[in-house]
């Protein structure tokens, strides 16, 4: 498999000939010192030495993206079940309304759009070619969002998917899948569970997991909750 | 044949492995780095993954997630001369002792 690759783009192959991580590119994660963890130490002291950016810089961002999680997320679906003008907000401005809760979203970033599950309709967000997804809210996506098989399988047979995440969709609700792109991201509102009258945001948002905010399985009851 | 990356629909049975992997610490600082250029207007988005998606499809399956994030950041430094191949190599070179 070595021998021959090269359309001229194939950083891992050049000047690296007969080097054992050239036979594995894709282990070298696991390793000590693999040949893409020294070449992002090469690119960063580079980057470094020419000025354009100090080991500071990355560090913070490095703080401030393990810094998102769906907790994030969590905080502005609370915010929708809880208030139907905010939620109508949400779906139609999601910027505006997000930034309501101090959740600005940087001038670059791609556009957001929030979908609203339904008895009638259930969204399940995937990213077919890459791993595009609403990081600002989410943190990072889970490995499995990012792996061939749920990026082959999620526009195909998007009810087995669910089901493999123990979410049984009912045949009368209609699913439909969005496929995310670098231009457009999606955040899923995922359905207020039963019983949940008279809860706090915060108590909600202990029920609303970054899996409903995609789309691959419901918010949890009351009852799973206090069981977990 | 779609292209490698284009994975919609792609016949396969394989189960979704659900585990996650802890991110080593290059791995945080590519994705960093990807971060901060971006901020600076060094890089964008589609470019990005324009440069992923050039890569050959055996790299590109053989490849884990931020590996392919390197291969692209290493495209993308060339290609706009913010550094040489040459110099890269040095300095790779120079880390691996």
């Amino acid at each position: 498999m070595t021998s021959n690759i090269g359309n001229g783009n194939d950083p891992s192959q050049a000047g690296h000939s007969g080097h054992d991580h050239a036979e594995h590119p894709g282990m070298a994660h696991d390793e000590e010192a693999g040949y893409y963890a020294v070449r992002a130490r090469a690119m960063e002291s580079l980057l470094v030495e020419k000025g354009i950016c100090s080991p500071n810089e990355i560090q913070t961002m490095v703080d401030r993206i393990e810094a998102r999680s769906p907790a994030d997320g969590a905080k502005v679906v609370a915010r929708a079940w809880s208030d139907p003008a905010y939620k109508s907000r949400l779906l139609n401005d999601p910027d505006g309304a997000l930034a309501d809760l101090g959740y600005r979203m940087p001038e670059n970033s791609p556009k957001l759009d929030v979908v609203e599950n339904t008895e009638s309709i259930h969204y399940l967000v995937v990213c077919t070619l890459c791993s595009c997804y609403p990081r600002n809210l989410l943190g990072r996506p889970p490995d499995w969002y990012k792996s061939l098989a749920y990026r082959s399988r999620a526009v195909v047979d998007p009810r087995g998917v669910m089901r493999e995440f123990g979410f049984q969709v009912p045949d009368s609700t209609e699913v439909r899948v969005l496929d995310s792109t670098a231009d457009l991201r999606y955040l899923v509102l995922p359905r207020r569970p039963d019983g949940t009258e008279g809860m706090s945001e915060e108590q909600l948002a202990e029920l609303i997991t970054r899996d409903s905010m995609i789309g691959v399985s419901e918010a949890r009851s009351p009852q799973t909750a206090t069981a977990s | 044949m779609p292209q490698v990356h284009d994975r919609g629909g792609w016949p396969t049975d394989e189960p979704i492995d659900r585990e996650e992997h802890v991110l080593s610490d290059w791995e945080l600082r590519v994705d960093a780095m990807h971060n901060v250029l971006s901020y600076k207007g060094l890089r964008r988005t589609d470019e990005m993954r324009r440069a992923i998606e050039s890569l050959s499809p055996e790299t590109y399956e053989a490849c884990s997630y931020y590996e392919r994030w390197t291969a692209a950041l290493e495209i993308l430094l060339i290609e706009k001369g913010v550094v040489s191949k040459e110099e890269l190599d040095l300095k790779h070179a120079e880390l691996q002792g």
